[in-house]
């Protein structure tokens, strides 16, 4: 068993190696003449403003909250999963109902996010749906339906 | 056409329209400054007049005049069918009203005639530059400003105001932070919005894969959110309409080609429309045919463009070349049909560069069945894909009456439900003999402008084939000595042939003095000429109405509020081409 | 001593095999989209003006012309991470390859030498493990580079990745359920047996739902279209790797296709049986292998010699119309093919292969279920190819509202069927 983990990092080294020194050799080969504005940061041919360093929108930190909480149940049932079928031998059903009981009690976890709509990325944008329903009944249906409110560019223009 | 606007107009205030005349058909009046904004008003909101549609800012200089400027409103009006000309007079300092709370795109326009003229706009919302850099000196369409003249420019503008990329605590929630980092405000607002996150400001464009030329917008980021957009055009601004008063009037067709590159067949034949009119000259009926199949076929090659490349921005890559291959059959006909694929400059005043060469009606059928092949190849892939319909159903939706307001025309004014096209409205070079209809969308999404331009594809290859299969016989160019050369037997061998000639090539054709606005249905929208003549052999004053300049000063409008990849699919659907935009 | 040579040759082994379906990968996606869009594709890069074989020197080309690029670092980058994210990229997706069998093993009397790099007891759990720290190389290339692209599209990755990766995980947990084991191998080794009797008892037999889960998050795990948001081009320009030039770019771009084709190892070996050849077990090959070994010498030796006469025709046909030394071409490829041909008839011939003897009968097996492992995997990557080339982009929400709101529940119901279907056929 040892061994085969030992060759796991002989495997990686070798590929670390690979990595390596394919940088050398490119390293070596590779003309070095740095710039002022070879340095500058791609933005589009502008001149960057503000740095991209900031705190970004909180909604990724919660996607990765949310991975936590369902990679853990992940990581649960896995040995259950493995020994499932022994288990039958010894617990019948009952090893059956108890990840039931397990992923139940997680749905719930899942249900309650979901109907808080912290499972959408953007916030504050309509559910879209309803209007995607309609709109794709009304592409469906190869007709034109009456009338189909916007979306979510309906931002009007001030001052008129 | 009717009287009915000018003498309503007429009848509602009088004395104070200062001058009306209806000179080839085009009514105009002209009243003072300070009476614009009623004015304007009642033309729009009259049931009788209903310009709804504001086309154009044009501004015109007359140094020698005490009052110098002329700024000219060009209005239409989609159910009534008439279109109407506001003139104003202003002196140097003085300002005109803004039009830009009535329509808003008049808010760009006028920005156009202040950065090139230099003619203040009271109460405008925004009164910078717009075409040339911010550091410009001077107002280049003014007749004192050298064409010579170049300047140099260097700084970035920043687009968005300092404030605003500041973070957004106090103004964007019901709240404040008090000083020991609590919040104090409304309660119950989710954990996400109570916790202060940075705005990201970012450049999309002038050099980003998605802006298809060179244009730039300033985002503020809330996540992938836009918070706040600012858009800034001119990357390709080299002022088409100082070169053209610098040219003879035949000289400027090469130059409508750089327009839009993508459709140049389309321009020639705007332009020479425009002056045609201004010389009242009648063209030969074979030559109004081979027009409008030149122009279908700019139509059909730029919405193949416009509905690739929109494609390309959603991420379905592989559309692209089935348009494109399509297109690629057309081109080889422009090809041998002008000599050159991208910049044709095919039509002459009073005519065609030459007529249609030996075979070309078969290469023409060929190519348009390989067109339809590569738009059913293509609307096989997206036409009911889920992925595409997410990404474009509900996405950049503009009302019918937003959309008019914009001014937007051509195929997003349409995908809005607005059946307006001028090959409708007001047909000209014979597309009233044609049968065809007017796709409109009923959403006015980015899924409606993608499948408008492709029943329009459809309808131009029917109208092709109309006008291939009814294609009278006869000369292309009118029996007209004024304009059109005379044959090369008799420059070569009478005096009077090669005098004409000699005249025509050195001082140009002479056109008669007085204004006129020539407009087709370009593939983009409506794409008009309004030129000034001065009775000499080169133009006073052309202006161009770009069909996507109204449609883009909308864009920032469009995508607030929307994710980053919806913009890109936005941009790419209202098809602006950055030669015709930025001029 | 043995024990490590063998174990350092079936390193060698997989490095040489997956840098050769890389090139063949990136050579795919080039002509295969040029197949797809209806144009020809690179056909201009040679060895001595002769050797194009339709652009597969092309990416060797790719690999010499970054070597001598320049290497451009932004100012302002976090130098350490900005360096280090291309190698975790790279290393990560080569090691992935450790648990996966591609053969059964070779057998050499009594010994028994088991045909995958490293036979982990976790198995599958390894998968899991390695493929998420990949995400650590992105988001380090995103944040480091000091660009506002570059730290969307790493944003964008790493929630993507994340949110995906308990798909997966569910997708692979019914598969635990049904095989019992986390070993690769002997999940393979189960896939072997037929399904009523005329099916392979494939992994997406089993699990149907459990498959589009595992392929729709795998798509999404390696950054490809339509889940390509992370690079996006037309929205981020390029996504996280907007700053990178030369060497360190080649890492990324090699370790994106190392990582599709360790992905369609895992498809094939998962839910199509890996190496085993499907209706013939490891014993029918055996007991045939004689006959297998000669009919296949007999048809390989038909085939090289129809391609050499195609060739020859072709350049009997081409000589002269393109006045330089590519015309050749077809008359060396085909020399090649003529000499393959003559190869396969003399070993039927010489040789006689008819009967190979119990070793060699082994070995022909084994050979024959590497092979087979090759091609499922190369047509899995012909998959990943295939839709890039097809299908339009999500957009960011859609994609999580994807993975949350419609794979997780189904993953969850996938898995909550499949252990209730165990326990009733208790």
């Amino acid at each position: 068993m040892q061994l085969h983990f030992a060759t796991v990092f002989v495997f990686l080294a070798l590929a670390v190696g690979f990595a390596v020194i394919a940088m050398v050799i490119s390293w070596a080969l590779r003309p070095k003449k740095p710039g002022t504005v070879k340095e500058s940061p791609y933005e589009c041919g502008e001149q960057p403003e503000g740095s991209p360093w900031i705190r970004f929108n909180v909604r990724f930190y919660l996607i990765a909250l949310f991975f936590i909480v369902f990679d853990v149940e992940v990581v649960f049932l896995l040995p259950w999963a493995v020994v499932f079928k022994e288990m039958l031998a010894v617990l019948g059903s009952f090893a059956f109902w108890e990840m039931v009981i397990f992923i139940a009690i997680l749905l719930v976890g899942l249900a309650y996010v979901w109907g808080k709509g912290d499972l959408a990325w953007v916030k504050g944008l309509p559910p879209r749906d309803e209007e995607d329903l309609e709109a794709l009944s009304w592409y469906e249906s190869g007709r034109f339906s009456t009338d189909r409110r916007s979306v979510h560019t309906s931002a009007k223009p001030e001052g008129v | 056409m009717s009287r009915r606007a000018l003498d309503r107009v007429q009848e509602r205030f009088g004395g104070q329209i200062l001058e009306t005349n209806d000179y080839l058909g085009d009514e105009s009046i002209t009243v003072a400054a300070g009476d614009l904004p009623q004015v304007l008003e009642f033309l729009r909101d009259d049931p009788q007049c209903d310009f709804k549609l504001l086309l154009d800012v044009v501004g015109v200089d007359y140094p020698d005049r005490p009052q110098r400027f002329d700024v000219v409103y060009n209005l239409r009006s989609l159910d009534q069918g008439q279109r109407i000309r506001v003139k104003t007079r202003v002196a140097e300092g003085e300002a005109v009203p803004t039009a830009s709370g009535l329509w808003h795109n008049a808010n760009w326009h006028e920005r156009e005639v202040y950065d090139l003229f230099g003619v203040e706009f009271s109460g405008h919302p925004d009164l910078r530059r717009i075409l040339c850099h911010h550091e410009f000196e001077g107002h280049a369409l003014r007749k004192d400003y050298p064409i010579e003249k170049g300047q140099m420019c260097y700084t970035v503008e920043k687009l968005l105001p300092e404030e605003a990329v500041l973070p957004g605590r106090e103004t964007r929630h019901e709240g404040h932070w008090n000083a020991e980092g609590g919040w104090e405000g409304a309660p119950g607002v989710a954990l996400a919005d109570e916790i202060h996150s940075d705005y990201l400001p970012v450049n999309i464009g002038p050099s980003h894969p998605a802006t298809h030329g060179a244009l730039r917008i300033e985002a503020l980021l809330d996540g992938e959110t836009i918070v706040r957009s600012e858009a800034e055009i001119g990357y390709l601004h080299r002022c088409f309409e100082k070169e053209a008063e610098d040219h003879t009037w035949h000289q400027i067709i090469p130059y409508t080609d750089r327009l839009n590159y993508v459709s140049a067949l389309t321009n020639n034949v705007g332009y020479v429309l425009a002056v045609e009119k201004m010389l009242q000259l009648e063209v030969p009926e074979r030559t109004r045919a081979i027009r409008v199949i030149v122009s279908e076929m700019g139509r059909i090659m730029d919405h193949l463009v416009c509905t690739g490349t929109n494609l390309v921005d959603i991420g379905a890559l592989t559309n692209y070349w089935y348009t494109w291959n399509a297109r690629e059959y057309l081109y080889d006909v422009v090809e041998r049909l002008c000599g050159e694929r991208l910049t044709t400059s095919y039509t002459r005043i009073g005519g065609l560069y030459r007529d249609l060469y030996e075979g070309f009606e078969d290469d023409l059928r060929g190519a348009l069945k390989k067109v339809e092949q590569g738009v059913q190849d293509m609307m096989a892939l997206v036409q009911r894909n889920r992925i595409l319909m997410d990404r474009t159903v509900g996405v950049g939706v503009i009302s019918a009456e937003e959309a008019v307001r914009w001014g937007y025309t051509g195929p997003c004014l349409r995908a809005s439900g607005v059946a307006y096209d001028v090959r409708k409205a007001m047909p000209y070079s014979g597309y009233e003999n044609y049968d065809f209809d007017i796709p409109v969308g009923e959403n006015g999404d980015a899924y409606d402008r993608i499948m408008v331009r492709i029943e329009e594809i459809y309808q131009s290859i029917s109208i092709i084939r109309q006008a291939l299969d009814t294609l009278p016989g006869g000369p292309v160019q009118a029996d007209d000595r004024r304009v059109v050369f005379p044959p090369k037997d008799e420059v070569y061998n009478s005096i009077e042939g090669m005098m004409n000639h000699f005249k025509l090539v050195f001082e140009g054709i002479r056109v008669p003095k007085g204004e006129g606005y020539g407009f087709i249905e370009a593939a983009n929208g409506e794409l008009g000429f309004y030129a000034v003549s001065d009775g000499s052999g080169r133009p006073y004053r052309v202006k161009v109405r770009p069909p996507c300049f109204p449609i883009f000063a909308s864009f920032t409008t469009l995508i607030q509020g929307s994710m980053v990849p919806d913009a890109i699919a936005i941009l790419g659907g209202l098809n602006i081409v950055a030669g015709e935009l930025d001029r | 001593m043995a024990e490590i040579a063998w174990a350092l040759g079936k390193i060698l082994f997989m490095l040489v095999f997956v840098f050769t379906v890389l090139v063949v990968m990136i050579w795919g996606e080039r002509k295969g989209s040029a197949f797809i869009q209806d144009r020809i594709g690179p056909n201009r890069a040679s060895i001595g003006g002769v050797i194009r074989l339709g652009g597969l020197v092309h990416p060797v080309a790719d690999v010499l012309k970054l070597l001598f690029k320049e290497d451009l670092v932004p100012g302002a980058v976090n130098r350490f991470f900005y360096t280090m994210a291309p190698f975790v990229v790279m290393v990560i997706a080569l090691v992935t390859f450790a648990v996966l069998p591609f053969g059964d093993a070779i057998y050499l009397g009594d010994k028994v030498i088991p045909l995958r790099i490293a036979d982990l007891d976790v198995g599958i759990l390894y998968l899991l493990a390695i493929t998420s720290l990949s995400v650590y190389g992105i988001v380090l290339a995103g944040w480091a580079s000091n660009n506002k692209y570059t730290f969307l599209g790493g944003i964008r990755s790493t929630a993507q990745m994340i949110s995906y990766e308990i798909n997966m995980g569910l997708a692979v947990l019914a598969l635990l359920l049904v095989y019992g084991s986390t070993r690769v191998d002997a999940m393979v080794v189960e896939q072997g047996q037929l399904l009523f009797g005329f099916l392979p008892r494939w992994g997406v037999f089993l699990q149907p739902l459990g498959f589009v889960l595992f392929l729709t998050s795998v798509f999404a795990e390696t950054n490809r279209t339509p889940f390509d948001l992370a690079e996006g081009e037309s929205e981020l320009v390029s996504g996280y790797n907007i700053e990178y030039s030369s060497m360190k770019f080649a890492l990324f771009f090699m370790a994106e296709y190392a990582s599709m084709i360790v992905a369609a190892g895992f498809i094939s070996s998962l839910y199509f049986g890996g190496w085993q050849v499907p209706w013939l077990d490891t014993i029918t090959l055996r007991e045939h292998a004689g006959t297998f070994l000669g009919v296949s010498l007999w048809v390989g030796a038909v085939f090289n010699l129809l391609f050499a006469a195609l060739l020859w025709k072709r350049y009997r046909r081409e000589r002269g119309l393109l006045g330089d030394r590519r015309e050749l071409e077809p008359l060396v490829l085909g020399i090649v093919f003529f000499i393959l041909a003559l190869v396969c008839l003399g070993a039927v011939v010489i040789a006689s292969p008819w009967n190979l003897g119990e070793q060699g009968a082994a070995h022909f097996a084994t050979v024959v279920q590497v092979l087979s492992f090759i091609l499922k995997t190369l047509f899995f990557s012909w998959l990943f190819i295939w839709v890039r080339w097809t299908l339009p982009r999500f957009r960011y929400d859609q994609l999580m509202k994807l993975g949350w709101q419609l794979m997780l529940p189904l993953g969850l119901l996938n898995f909550f069927v499949t252990a209730a279907v165990v326990l009733l056929a208790r």
